[in-house]
């Protein structure tokens, strides 16, 4: 294979990657290292790299929108990236001295985790009375609903730091977001509400990326080659997500795209106990 | 709890709308490199095979510090504009919380002048901890 044809190939699976991944609100890194690995059969180091440019590009783009409409909890956003960019390099350590099979197997499980987790009932409701931690670490905010402002409260601040760190450890391990994990450490167990909490999960995912690939950057992980057409291509793909998300209804998708990564997580599980990476 | 400016020198939709622009902004111009380098990349070598991707050679890969990217830009080699765009890109994010620092610090909350100044501490320790294995 020439470089040429390399090159237009992955712009059209990043792409693919991108749209799908703004549509279900999975983010492109989930996609860009199945897709890597299994149809390009990439090093999955490499792989890791992209996904990880992939995750900054994504959430720099979607966060742009977001912050302006003041749905994003700033103040709750700075305070769990102590959590998760502390996560996020020692995963990127760690990854040194882990197995290529061990890291496959655990994408496997954070896929299944995934596809579980964008099933799942959402919550909608507004925590009207939080705890003393939240109030006293200033998190309890407002969002802008067509009704006007919406206060909420939030509880179980520990709990929550606690899940961010392991999810900014496996972002770093595995170069993905973990939006799943962040998702499950605001939504079910401070209670913030939905969009609160993907909003700010998603402003998140950018730092959180970013504090591992200067590690991975400075370890050679990241090829200019995969980079340049995983950037556009996700870029691309977000942007047209973005636009189409409004006008199309993404239930159906979401469940044939959750069904697809039990597919894709079982073969890197199998592959990763096969010892095939 | 909405203000996160004085009314004196910002509102907070100020600050919101500065960081929504400053993301933008971030990830337009690294787009913009990275297609250029892109470009670059496959006129000059786009008809040549395809590196053996499936063996990893990061540990001696070049383009791994500041320095060597930036003489990679000044001799105009495509996958060296390509990674300017990637460390463009990078430092997007870390744009951003400084960005929410000078906010924090104009409306002198205190605590959360230092949380942002740890999560800068930890990135820094990933750019400069000697992390390169």
């Amino acid at each position: 294979m020439t470089i040429l044809t390399f090159t237009l190939l992955l712009i059209a699976g990043a792409y693919l990657a991108g749209l799908v991944g703004s549509l279900t609100g999975l983010g492109g890194g989930v996609v860009i290292i199945p897709l890597l690995t299994l149809v390009f059969h990439v090093d999955i180091r490499y792989a890791i790299g992209a996904a990880l440019l992939a995750s900054i590009a994504n959430s720099s783009g979607a966060a742009s929108a977001y912050v302006k409409e003041g749905i994003t909890n700033i103040r709750l956003g700075m305070f769990l990236e102590i959590a998760t960019t502390v996560g996020a390099v020692v995963g990127a350590i760690v990854a040194v001295y882990t197995p290529v099979n061990t890291i496959a197997i655990l994408f496997g499980i954070i896929l299944l985790f995934s596809a579980v987790m964008t099933i799942r009932k959402k919550n909608h409701e507004v925590l009207l009375q939080g705890s003393p931690a939240a109030a006293k670490l200033k998190l309890n905010n407002s969002y802008p609903t067509a009704k006007g402002p919406v206060n909420y409260q939030l509880k179980n601040v520990g709990a929550g730091f606690g899940i961010m760190t392991v999810a900014g450890v496996f972002s770093g391990l595995l170069g993905i977001g973990s939006g799943a994990l962040k998702v499950l450490a605001m939504d079910s167990t401070m209670r913030i509400p939905f969009k609160v909490s993907t909003t700010t999960s998603n402003f998140m995912i950018g730092v959180t990326a970013t504090a591992s690939a200067i590690v991975y950057l400075q370890r050679g992980y990241m090829d200019a080659g995969i980079a340049f057409p995983v950037v556009l291509g996700v870029l691309g793909g977000a942007f047209t997500g973005s636009k189409l998300l409004s006008k199309i209804d993404a239930k159906v998708l979401k469940y044939i795209f959750c069904v697809a990564i039990v597919f894709v997580a079982a073969e890197m599980m199998f592959n990763g106990f096969n010892h095939k990476f | 709890m909405k203000k996160l400016f004085s009314k004196h020198l910002l509102a907070d939709q100020d600050i919101e709308q500065l960081i929504g622009i400053q993301l933008r902004a971030g990830v337009v111009t690294a787009s913009i490199i990275v297609l250029i380098g892109g470009i670059l990349y496959l006129i000059q070598s786009g008809g040549s095979l395809l590196p053996s991707y499936a063996h990893f050679g990061g540990e001696k890969a070049e383009l791994t510090s500041f320095s060597a990217i930036w003489q990679a830009v000044i001799h105009f080699r495509a996958k060296g504009i390509i990674t300017l765009g990637v460390v463009i890109l990078m430092a997007t994010p870390l744009l951003r919380i400084m960005f929410s620092l000078v906010g924090f610090a104009i409306e002198k909350d205190r605590m959360y002048v230092l949380i942002t100044l740890f999560v800068l501490m930890v990135m820094a320790f990933s750019i400069f901890g000697g992390l390169k294995v």
